[in-house]
């Protein structure tokens, strides 16, 4: 069974799916955090499968409310793992050496008080617009 | 929940660092104190900006505000201006050095314009193993444009008016190399990835095909239906486990979707993907190597004529692309040749990724428009040398290319600009060197990999490179000659000149390039016998500072070799002729008072 | 043919388009050096590539040098073949294959006929700048072959023809770099290969780094010895081969002084393997008769065609890749092994000499009889009925270290009884020969009529595989005639099919036939010399007053005094052998 027979069909699928991310990016009311892990050889080789597994736990448990998706390289070989975390309503922030306590200080201070804690890598390019 | 109205984000980098980034975030937050403002608004310290020249930095959010060269006694400026009442410091601006005006948004500096994300799009944004995201990303468009609107003709037209030029090293013109494959007639044709990236320190396909893998599935569909191809093959190696993982998933859901496969969005276009594991070897990513190794021959180049586009794959008319060209397909598609071919230069349109390493504070994987220069690059994206040292060379295209300097910092980069200076664009290895680095030895690596990766078919790669390598050694060793030196221009000439692939043609190109640049260094090493890098082991003296040593005889007790004499409590010699240079004595000596020389 | 205009040297030349700049160059009387290209026209057989650079020229509009061999001209190209970057450039190349190359020609076997040492004369190096590391590799002996691959310039000739001529595949290139060689799959012992010893790997070898064993030291011992009697036997192809070694043209034909020579060295007895020949198309011509016979009669066990199994290096080809057919070859042992066993028995005997006291000879055109000889099925307790096989090139040294002027000896004769023979054995030496004389017998045989024309042309010539029928009489006899194994495989891979039709089928391992050999004098890639071989073996068969081997006097004396009938009891002991499932004996270790 194939999902896509048309044009229409993807165009249509398209159309849900940013439906579905412009929700998750506008979703200030609820309060949705999103983070980003890269998950490249690099940053897995770095740790970032345990960073990841980790916040999910943690969050959890904390009874936060955060969606976590793995993503490829940033760019940041320099400060791998790298993760990152936008918070409703603000610009993304990069964190590079992210490890265990590093995390748990992401979670404490960022994303509950949105403090910022050191280690913010800088974003030094923009994204083409499609 | 956000508990801080204001952040102040001061670089840390070490370029930054280095002129009191430190004392500035002491003052900021002194100041801050001062106004009682320490609980609404937060100093940190972040990683390297990228932007060292311009250093230091300090950035407020969430209003953007840029400020270059600032210095710890303008922090109070920048506190009871700014923060307290919400006027920004001009002085302190970025200034964009075109129209010379202040830049109050970084949003809208030059500077983040220096790198532009075609080829990594996706890489970072969306999760590569969800087709979904791909598609909501524009996913999979260009191939639906290119099945119903447009012929094969119009889409090799695109890419050659794109001036797409493949990213694997040559820089050949991708829509011509389509054009041609199309014309060949045959029952059956194919299109094949090369992902046998094995520049040493490159990693820019794997990324991709890590962070999006969709995007080569896609264009790969688009490339077989521009030459009349059903098949597709990825030539990947076996050492890229999660690469060829998440392109199995990509392959796999893209069938379930209906993107691969029979009458792909009921266009009558059939087109299927499969993977060949490559073992590794270097040479299989010329792409007639890398035919022969999937046909199961051994992985050795062919000389060309007969391209791949007449004869490739089991003799079948076979077009092979990079991976980085691929991930361009699909976007000049959707946004048009002449949207891409605006950026770059004359001959090189687009962008180039490139994996940037070595002395740099910021090593990471970059994408900048073709035409930027390598001191943009160094110093304003990779955040200048480590430690603040001396930018000595950088190393592009791998052990193809060469090492360019000082001269050439200000050089657009494309193609052939590169290919003038004695390098080459490569598959976009950047290794950026300082004083610590010496040039022969950098020259030694490089043939020592083209020495172990040579396939052995043609004569000047396989012995010639080992001669190559032989006399460096010897040069390194304190033992070479100045006609050492002839020789070595003589036959790394030669050996571009005739030996049989690309490869080996460009072999000698570290070699070249370093006595074209640092001669003087080659020098040092024959004549004064002296390594100025303090690489080269051999030209290095052990000696004890005879001032200094107090004759505890711990160096003495610790030298395998019986090198060092002396009396207890006198001070003691170093033998040079029987060093080893091994380090053991400066390791044991307490007192400083052994130095190499 | 289109002709397109290029200019090579600034001679402005009217060439074939699709031709290389090799092949042009060389019509046009400029002959670029060249070392890994080798090219056998006649079979259309060629490796070319690209390589040793050897033949690199400048072409202008390109960034780099081209190889001549693996370019093809083009309309308007300009080539300059000597200009001051190419003949740099070349000499580099060349300095760089002899910096690996040990430098022991006063010892090396291929000494005086190595390409590579009279390239190194021809560009005058006198030193090689490079010093460095060697590559070395373990020597490897087989009993016909020895490679001693520190030599090996990678110029992959033998890769080709044990590839693509021989369909073989017991050498190709293996590791990398500086290491890369051409060895067996996992650098195994070449006898623990597939290979069938055809040694067309050591004709094909530019340098010393292939070539056969050497047993001339044995030979002189063994003629030294006073107690032993020493027989000698001729292949037919080696009298229209061996005037080459001492520089008399190609297709010369020099049986008289090769048996003059042979007797100068001091063999007790000069024999012919042409009279083995004859005795050969008696055995195996009956055994064709009889399958007929019994299959047009019906019988289905008997295997048709019959496959003729005069050529080592074959036998050896479908012991290893058809054991499932070892029934259909014909159980005729060759020439060479025919010989012996007749000296060993039936001329001991008459000389009233020991078996032990006897030692025979063989002088071939090939390498792999020096393997035959030596299998253990053509030994009487541990006694082979041929001692030592020479090649063509041995002999040519030992005529060379007897002090003969080969050209000025006088034309003798061989020594009898073994000494005769016909036309038909002579062409033994060329490809379609053996099935041309076994059809002269045949024909006479089967149709009790005699022959009035004994030449037939349609079974000669070069084509790889070739098919005819002959005429017997109403039964049409259809034939098939293949030389080199990749065509012998795929006649063999028709028969395995069950239906080619053939009744009987040629092969020979080597170009041309045997004239072709691997034993042979080296021609370097130079077809012609092997064309005028085969002229001289149809201009001597034609010579030969008796020209159907049935007719030969001493063949129907030796079966009246010893043999009785052909495939008779003592045929079938002496004369005839069985063959070994060699599929499973390919060894690989680690």
């Amino acid at each position: 069974m194939t999902k896509i027979k048309s044009l229409a069909d993807l165009k249509a699928m398209k159309q849900s799916v940013q439906e579905k991310i412009d929700t998750r990016a506008k979703g200030k009311a609820e309060g949705l955090v999103q983070v980003k892990i890269a998950m490249a050889t690099c940053g897995i080789a770095a740790g970032a499968k345990n960073v990841m597994d980790y916040m999910m736990s943690e969050t959890e448990k904390r009874g936060m409310d955060v969606v976590f998706t793995q993503t490829g390289c940033m760019g940041y070989c320099h400060a791998e793992p790298t993760i990152e975390v936008t918070l409703p309503g603000k610009e993304p922030i990069v964190f590079g050496y992210v490890d265990l306590k590093k995390a748990d200080e992401i979670i404490d201070k960022y994303i509950k008080d949105g403090e910022l804690v050191e280690g913010i890598i800088p974003v030094n390019y923009e994204k083409i617009n499609n | 929940m956000a508990k801080f109205k204001m952040h102040l984000l001061v670089c840390g980098g070490t370029g930054c660092n280095a002129s009191r980034s430190q004392e500035i975030a002491a003052n900021l937050k002194s100041s801050l104190k001062d106004n009682g403002l320490e609980n609404e608004v937060q100093v940190i310290l972040t990683g390297c900006f990228g932007f060292c020249e311009k250093g230091p930095i300090v950035k407020v959010m969430p209003d953007n505000t840029f400020y270059t060269e600032v210095k710890p006694e303008d922090a109070i400026e920048i506190i009871m201006e700014h923060v307290v009442k919400g006027r920004k410091v001009t002085r302190l601006l970025y200034t964009d050095p075109e129209n010379k005006q202040h830049v109050a948004d970084s949003k809208h500096m030059g500077f983040y314009k220096k790198q532009m994300r075609i080829a990594l799009r996706n890489c970072g944004y969306i999760d590569p193993q969800n087709i979904e995201e791909y598609i909501g990303a524009d996913g999979y468009t260009a191939l639906a444009k290119c099945l119903g609107e447009m012929t094969p003709e119009q889409v090799i037209n695109e890419i050659k008016l794109s001036g797409l030029r493949g990213r694997g090293g040559g820089g050949f013109p991708t829509g011509l190399k389509w054009e041609i494959a199309s014309k060949n007639h045959a029952d059956q044709k194919y299109v094949v990835c090369n992902a046998d990236e094995g520049d040493p320190g490159a990693f820019m396909d794997r990324s991709i095909l890590e962070g999006d893998p969709h995007t080569v599935l896609e264009a790969m569909a688009i490339n077989g239906f521009a030459i009349g191809a059903t098949k597709g093959l990825i030539y990947i190696r076996a050492e890229y486990p999660l690469a060829i993982n998440r392109l199995l998933v990509a392959i796999d859901q893209a069938h379930e979707y209906g993107l691969l496969g029979e009458n792909i969005l009921g266009s009558g276009f059939n087109f299927d993907i499969e993977l060949r594991y490559g073992a590794g070897a270097f040479v299989c990513g010329e792409e007639t190597a890398l035919i022969h190794s999937m046909e199961g021959q051994r992985g050795e180049p062919t000389f060309k004529p007969p391209f791949p586009a007449q004869s490739g794959y089991n003799k079948k008319p076979t077009n092979v692309n990079n991976v980085e060209t691929y991930a361009n397909i699909p976007i000049i598609i959707t946004k048009g040749a002449n949207w891409f071919n605006k950026i770059g230069t004359e001959k090189s349109k687009g962008t180039k990724v490139f994996a940037l390493a070595g002395q740099i504070n910021n090593v990471g994987l970059i994408e900048v428009p073709m035409g930027i220069t390598l001191r943009e690059i160094i110093f304003e994206i990779g955040g200048g040398i480590k430690g603040g040292r001396e930018f000595k060379a950088v190393q592009t295209g791998g052990p193809s290319g060469g090492c360019l300097t000082n001269k050439h910092l200000d050089t657009p980069i494309d193609y052939d600009n590169l290919i003038a200076a004695g390098s080459m664009m490569g598959s976009g290895g950047m290794v950026v060197m300082d004083e610590t680095s010496c040039m022969v030895a950098i020259a030694k690596f490089y043939l020592e990999f083209t020495v172990e990766e040579s396939c052995g078919k043609c004569s000047p790669c396989r012995i010639g490179n080992k001669r190559l390598h032989e006399i460096l050694e010897k040069i390194t060793k304190g033992n070479g000659t100045m006609e050492d030196l002839d020789t070595l221009t003589n036959l790394g000439r030669v050996i571009k000149d005739t030996a049989l692939c690309g490869l080996g043609q460009t072999s000698p190109n570290p070699v070249l390039s370093t006595i074209e640049n640092f001669y003087d260094e080659y020098l040092e090493h024959i004549k004064d016998k002296k390594c100025r890098a303090g690489v080269c082991k051999s030209l290095m003296q052990y000696v004890i500072d005879q001032e200094q040593c107090v004759g505890c005889t711990a160096c003495a007790r610790n030298c395998p070799v019986n090198a060092i004499s002396g009396e207890k409590k006198m001070p003691h010699f170093i033998n040079t002729e029987l060093c080893i240079k091994c380090g053991a004595c400066i390791e044991k000596c307490k007192f400083n008072a052994i130095s190499i020389c | 043919m289109e002709k397109i205009n290029i200019i090579i040297d600034n001679k402005p030349l009217q060439v074939e388009k699709g031709q290389t700049v090799l092949k042009a160059a060389r019509a046009a009387g400029i002959d670029i050096p060249t070392l890994c290209y080798y090219e056998l026209d006649g079979v259309k057989l060629e490796n070319r590539p690209g390589g040793c650079r050897m033949c690199v020229v400048e072409i202008e509009g390109r960034k780099n040098l081209a190889p001549a061999c693996a370019t093809e001209v083009a309309e308007g190209m300009v080539i300059h073949t000597c200009s001051l970057r190419v003949v740099n450039a070349r000499r580099t190349v060349l300095e760089l294959i002899l910096s690996d190359h040990p430098a022991d020609c006063l010892i090396c076997p291929k000494s005086g006929k190595c390409e590579l040492q009279d390239l190194a004369q021809r560009l005058g190096v006198r030193e090689i700048p490079y010093q460095g590391e060697q590559s070395t590799y373990r020597k490897d002996m087989s009993p016909a072959i020895i490679r001693d691959v520190d030599k090996c310039v990678m110029c992959r000739r033998c890769e080709t023809v044990c590839n693509v001529w021989q369909t073989v595949g017991a050498l190709s290139a293996v590791n990398r770099g500086f290491q890369a060689v051409v060895a067996p799959a996992f650098e195994q012992d070449l006898a623990k290969s597939p290979c069938t010893m055809c040694g067309q790997c050591v004709m094909a070898c530019p340098v010393g780094a292939l070539s056969e064993v050497d047993l001339t030291r044995q030979v002189i011992t063994a003629i030294s010895d006073p107690k032993k009697t020493v027989v000698v036997q001729t292949a037919p192809a080696v009298r229209v081969a061996l005037g080459e070694e001492f520089g008399m043209e190609p297709g010369s034909i020099v049986t008289g002084q090769m048996a003059s020579a042979l007797r100068r060295i001091g063999f007790d007895y000069i024999f012919d393997t042409d009279f083995a020949a004859d005795l050969t198309i008696m055995e195996e011509g009956t055994e064709l008769l009889t399958r007929i016979d019994k299959f047009t009669k019906g019988d289905k066990n008997v295997k048709l065609p019959i496959l003729t199994s005069c050529c080592p290096g074959w036998v050896n080809f479908f012991e290893t890749n058809y054991p499932d057919m070892l029934d259909v070859p014909s159980t005729a042992k060759s020439p060479q092994q025919m010989f012996g066993a007749v000296a060993k028995n039936y001329l001991a005997n008459k000389l009233g000499i020991k078996r032990e006291d006897m030692v025979v000879v063989s002088i071939m055109p090939c390498v792999a009889k020096k393997f035959e000889s030596q299998r253990e099925e053509f030994k009487e307790n541990g006694n082979p009925d041929v001692d030592y096989s020479l090649t063509t090139r041995e002999l040519a040294e030992l005529i060379r270290q007897f002090n003969i002027d080969f050209k000025t000896l006088p034309v003798e004769d061989f020594d009898n009884p073994l000494g005769e023979s016909t036309g038909a054995a002579v062409i033994f030496g060329a490809t379609g020969g053996v099935i041309e004389a076994a059809t002269r017998t045949a024909y006479e045989l089967f149709t009790g009529k005699k022959l009035e024309k004994v030449d037939f042309t349609e079974l000669r010539g070069l084509e790889g595989v070739r098919e005819a029928t002959v005429d017997f009489n109403g039964t049409p006899i259809k034939i098939g005639i293949a030389h080199g194994l990749s065509n012998a495989r795929k006649l063999l891979d028709e028969v395995k099919k069950g239906n080619s039709g053939f009744h009987a089928i040629e092969v020979m391992a080597c170009p041309g036939g045997c004239i072709g050999g691997a034993g042979q004098p080296f021609h370097h890639g130079n077809f012609d010399i092997i064309r005028k071989r085969q002229e001289a073996i149809y201009r001597e068969d034609a010579g030969k007053p008796i020209r159907k081997s049935h007719e030969n006097p001493y063949i129907q004396t030796l079966y009246k005094e010893w043999l009785g009938a052909p495939c008779g009891e003592i045929s079938h002991h002496l004369l005839h052998t069985h063959y070994f499932d060699k599929s499973k004996h390919i060894e690989i270790e680690g």
